[in-house]
């Protein structure tokens, strides 16, 4: 079998095995980077030489005997909002071009100590706004399966690298559909974790009170694995629970009888392609089939999502983003009359269109006035989401649905549309806003060859069952994957 | 008629907690320090790091609330203030809005009119901003941020007080208390205590307040004092002469005893405030309050009247001492190691302060320990030295903490009580000194005393002039 077809569990067994060394795997890896950057460009930053060293490193561990992980071994790619030390972590943003992190986040750390070897920093959309990956200031990234689309966002560049086999697995964060959307366009796994299951120490903030690190992989079985060593709880992240249940491959358990799964009406109306819709429900009778329950029910609210999304999420960025101002770090502007026209220059010259976009938007909610009428009765709306799904999950063990409304979309035709584009979240963002886990895979392909994604998405601290429920679906459904290229 | 005025005065006082650590790090809160040695990616809002609350704030924070007679707010947040200036890593602060810590407070303050109660609107938790430091010579401005994240309380007065003497005895009885809870050293000169005024005027009787200042830089309190007097003529003149009191900020300069204005209300920054979601509400039960309500020391007023029953000494002494909780500290555990509580008192009323003030400290700067004091007291009340030397000794205990009894001995300060050795020095000294010995005999008495010092200085010090005194007398 080709290193490069293997998913991560499998990789570190054949490591652990001696059939491949970790040097070879990174190797392959950092030959398929070569060879495709080019045309996919997943990546902000690849460290060759520090991926090499770290290979080497690990292998000595494992012969010692002192590592013996199910990921040891297993190179990997990260989202360049989280920071490494002395890696260059941008954000795909200009006004962190020169950015070099102090400390690792905690989520690499744990990966670290696992024995993984870091590849590099993969592209995203600008501070993590978008849903397509065009917003770096870095280039854009194209989708695997047809480099004329876009790979999603704003972790694309993560879901492109795995689907790419540019990594054998990567982290991204989801703060309205980061992991979920892009795992969906690029057909691989992904999982936005419930909030305070993940640290959030060192993932530079969009909207903190949403934000999530999580695995983008190749199948299930990694997205279990990843979750066991990346799930801890970290007294340097006050939103941070700590949890018992994090023996997450426990649940790779082919068995679905009995499992009460619900399918919400409101994500299947007016928007959803009717291509996407039909490989949804398709999967949903595939789980019917082996015994699930699955009945249809109304989950009110969907409509307000949105707007309440961009409100909180805009107000807690435009905040998070203030702490970039060229004062001691990142982008400065060259020439500036003054304290306040050096930050005005300074902002105005290292953020985006989109970036500046939300950052207005969030002052604007957050202005006297304006704080009650908007932000607070956002806030409102979000606590009544989270009680419409506290009632669902009275009766249901996870809800099933579509990522999104399409496949996806050729590069360009997003931006254009802001509104087009955030209407785009619609099924993702309710699970930020309630702080559920959501799980995207693969359920089919549509006529123009683009991955179609399932979402899965289950009650606080409940990935268990999304995993199950998931690995039971990835077993009935068989093999899937893009045919690389030769 | 001349109209009457009345000034209205209400005080945001910030106050620095005395943790070891800063508010939401581990970093060190202690003065000093190269500049950016006690910081790390929290306190320097590095992207990533996250702030975590230190519990120990909220401890006094609490205490203070509960001795100044608040409500705690059971489920509170902390909210940010989003501004931007470089002292502010991550431009915005950490502060309280929505659910401070504490509030609908009051204590009771006694100046020459009376007793009278001032309201505390509210006490919420901060963290202090960093230090921006301007070199003119450089053209470039440098930032320390080995204060940014020191934790700070903020509390804030209504508007119920009328006088700078009223204000004074407020901001004594807030000191007092927080020195008590041992939250904070509360020093006005070195910033661990600051107070900002406001002040407006109205005319006796009015039911409306008028438009007031805010009065920024006040270092002691005479330069508070002198303010809130400048401030009032100035707003009385102004409405005197038909103008109007202008809604702003303005800065005290002391040396010249005047203010000019900082910022109007017009240029007041709207500072967005939300809840700052990278906190956790804290929710404070019951069990929480009765525990730091148990862990409430007793207060100046209480200690008072008890000096009073226990212990034989002025009631100027008791004030003296109980002005500061150190003081009464190592007053009370001298007391209790046995030594006499006058004498114990006479150490600190007469030669603490002296040195106190001859040295520009504080009460809680003293740094001799009670086992110490009760060394000295007890080589003298054993005759092991005299006076002068306890005072000699002393003074170094002042500065060093000296174990007293070690320092004698080493340097041989002990009092000769050997009868023979200072038998013939004494009468060395009559040989030498006919014309006093005749004066004595003559009977000036007063002669003695000059024989007494010759003496005294023959023997270095170290005999004791009751005992020389003797002597003499008998020989002569």
């Amino acid at each position: 079998m080709n290193i490069l077809d293997m998913t991560a569990v499998s990789l570190a067994a054949a490591i652990k095995n001696k059939e491949v060394t970790v040097k070879e795997a990174t190797e392959a890896v950092l030959a398929q980077i070569e060879k495709k950057e080019d045309t996919f460009h997943c990546y902000v930053t690849v460290d060759r030489e520090g991926a090499l060293r770290k290979a080497e490193e690990v292998q000595k561990k494992i012969d010692a005997g002192e590592l013996d992980g199910p990921l040891a071994g297993v190179p990997v790619a990260i989202k360049d909002n989280m920071c490494t030390e002395g890696m260059l972590t941008t954000c795909s943003s200009k006004i962190l071009g020169n950015f070099v992190p102090t400390f690792s986040s905690e989520a690499v750390l744990n990966l670290e100590k696992a024995g993984a070897v870091i590849l590099g920093k993969t592209n995203m959309d600008e501070f993590a706004m978008g849903s397509t990956t065009e917003t770096s200031a870095y280039g854009v990234t194209k989708n695997p399966w047809n480099p004329e689309h876009v790979p999603g966002g704003s972790s694309g560049g993560s879901a492109a690298a795995v689907a790419a086999n540019e990594c054998f697995y990567a982290l991204g964060s989801d703060t309205g559909g980061s992991i979920r959307q892009p795992a969906s366009f690029c057909g691989v796994v992904g999982l936005k974790p419930t909030y305070g299951r993940v640290s959030r120490y060192g993932l530079i903030a969009y909207g903190s009170s949403l934000d999530q690190i999580g695995p983008l992989c190749k199948d299930v079985t990694d997205c279990a694995a990843i979750m066991e060593i990346i799930a801890t709880h970290d007294t340097k992240d006050s939103t941070s629970v700590e949890r018992k249940d994090r023996e997450f491959t426990s649940a790779l358990i082919e068995d679905v009888k009995g499992m009460r799964i619900g399918i919400p009406k409101d994500y299947f109306g007016e928007g959803l392609d009717p291509e996407v819709k039909s490989a949804v429900l398709k999967a949903a009778e595939v789980l019917k089939e082996k015994g699930a329950i699955v009945e249809e029910f109304d989950l009110s609210l969907v409509e307000y999502a949105i707007p309440t999304y961009y409100t909180i999420a805009a107000a807690e960025a435009s905040s998070n983003l203030e702490r970039f101002d060229g004062i001691k770090y990142g982008y400065r502007t060259e020439e500036y009359e003054g304290l306040h026209n050096m930050y005005k220059k300074s902002r105005s010259e290292g953020f985006g269109a989109e970036v500046k976009r939300r950052i207005m938007l969030g002052s604007f909610v957050l202005s006297s006035g304006y704080y009650d009428a908007y932000y607070l009765k956002a806030l409102r709306v979000k606590a009544l989401i989270k009680k419409a799904f506290d009632e669902a999950f009275a009766k249901y063990d996870v809800i099933l649905g579509p990522v999104a409304p399409t496949t996806a979309p050729k590069l360009g035709e997003s931006l254009s549309d802001p509104i087009k584009m955030y209407l785009g979240d619609i099924y993702t963002i309710s699970v930020n806003l309630a702080g559920l886990p959501g799980l995207s895979m693969p359920c089919g392909v549509d006529s123009k060859g683009l991955p179609i994604g399932l979402q899965l998405i289950g009650d606080c601290f409940n990935e268990k069952k999304l995993i199950q429920t998931a690995y039971t679906y990835e077993k009935a459904r068989g093999a899937f994957g893009r045919k690389e290229d030769k | 008629m001349a109209k009457q005025y009345e000034t209205v005065i209400g005080l945001e006082v910030h106050v620095e907690l005395a943790t070891k650590t800063k508010i939401f790090c581990g970093c060190s809160t202690a003065f000093g320090g190269e500049p950016n040695t006690h910081t790390c990616p929290v306190c320097t809002g590095m992207p990533g790091s996250l702030p975590v609350l230190n519990k120990q704030v909220l401890e006094y924070a609490v205490a203070v609330g509960l001795a100044t007679n608040c409500t705690i707010t059971q489920y509170c947040k902390f909210d940010r203030k989003n501004y931007f200036y470089p002292d502010n890593p991550q431009n915005y602060q950490i502060s309280q809005l929505y659910l401070p810590i504490c509030r609908n407070g009051k204590v009771e303050i006694e100046t020459e009119n009376g007793k009278k109660f001032v309201g505390i609107h509210e006490i919420h938790m901060e963290e202090d901003a960093g230090k921006l430091i301007h070199d003119e010579w450089d053209d470039c401005s440098l930032v320390d941020y080995n204060r940014s994240g020191v934790p700070l309380i903020e509390i804030v007065s209504e508007p119920d007080m009328r006088s700078a003497q009223e204000v004074i005895a407020y901001l004594e009885k807030l000191r007092m208390t927080i020195q008590y809870l041992g939250a904070s050293d509360c020093k006005l000169q070195e910033g661990s205590m600051r107070a900002d005024v406001n002040l407006s005027i109205r005319e006796v009787g009015a039911k409306e307040f008028g438009t007031r200042t805010e009065m920024k830089n006040l270092n002691s309190f005479k330069a508070i004092a002198r303010a809130i007097e400048g401030e009032t003529e100035r707003q009385i003149d102004l409405l005197e002469s038909g103008e109007k009191v202008i809604q702003e900020t303005r800065r005290w300069d002391d040396n010249k005893g005047e203010s000019y204005a900082m910022r109007s209300k017009e240029d007041a920054q709207d500072y967005r405030y939300f809840p700052d979601p990278d906190l956790v509400p804290i929710v404070l039960d019951d069990a929480f309050l009765e525990e730091i309500r148990a862990k409430q020391p007793e207060f100046r007023e209480e200690k008072m009247l008890r000096y009073k029953e226990e212990f034989d000494i002025p009631e100027y002494d008791i004030e003296i001492i109980t002005g500061s909780k150190h003081m009464a500290d190592i007053f009370e555990a001298t007391v209790a190691l046995g030594s006499q509580p006058k004498k114990v008192s006479n150490w600190l009323m007469v030669e603490t302060l002296r040195l106190l003030k001859e040295n520009s400290l504080d009460p809680e700067d003293i740094c001799f320990s009670p086992e110490n004091l009760a060394k000295l007291i007890s080589l003298t009340d054993a005759k092991a030295i005299n006076s002068s030397v306890a005072k000699e000794v002393f003074e170094v205990m002042f500065k060093e903490d000296i174990d007293p009894e070690k320092y004698v001995e080493e340097k041989g300060l002990k009092t000769v009580n050997d009868e023979g050795a200072l038998r013939k020095t004494v009468e060395e000294v009559i040989a030498n000194n006919p014309q006093s010995v005749e004066d004595y005999r003559n009977g000036k008495e007063k002669a003695i005393g000059f024989l007494v010092g010759q003496t005294m200085k023959a023997m270095k010090g170290k005999a004791d002039p009751g005992m020389v005194n003797q002597l003499l007398k008998e020989l002569l």
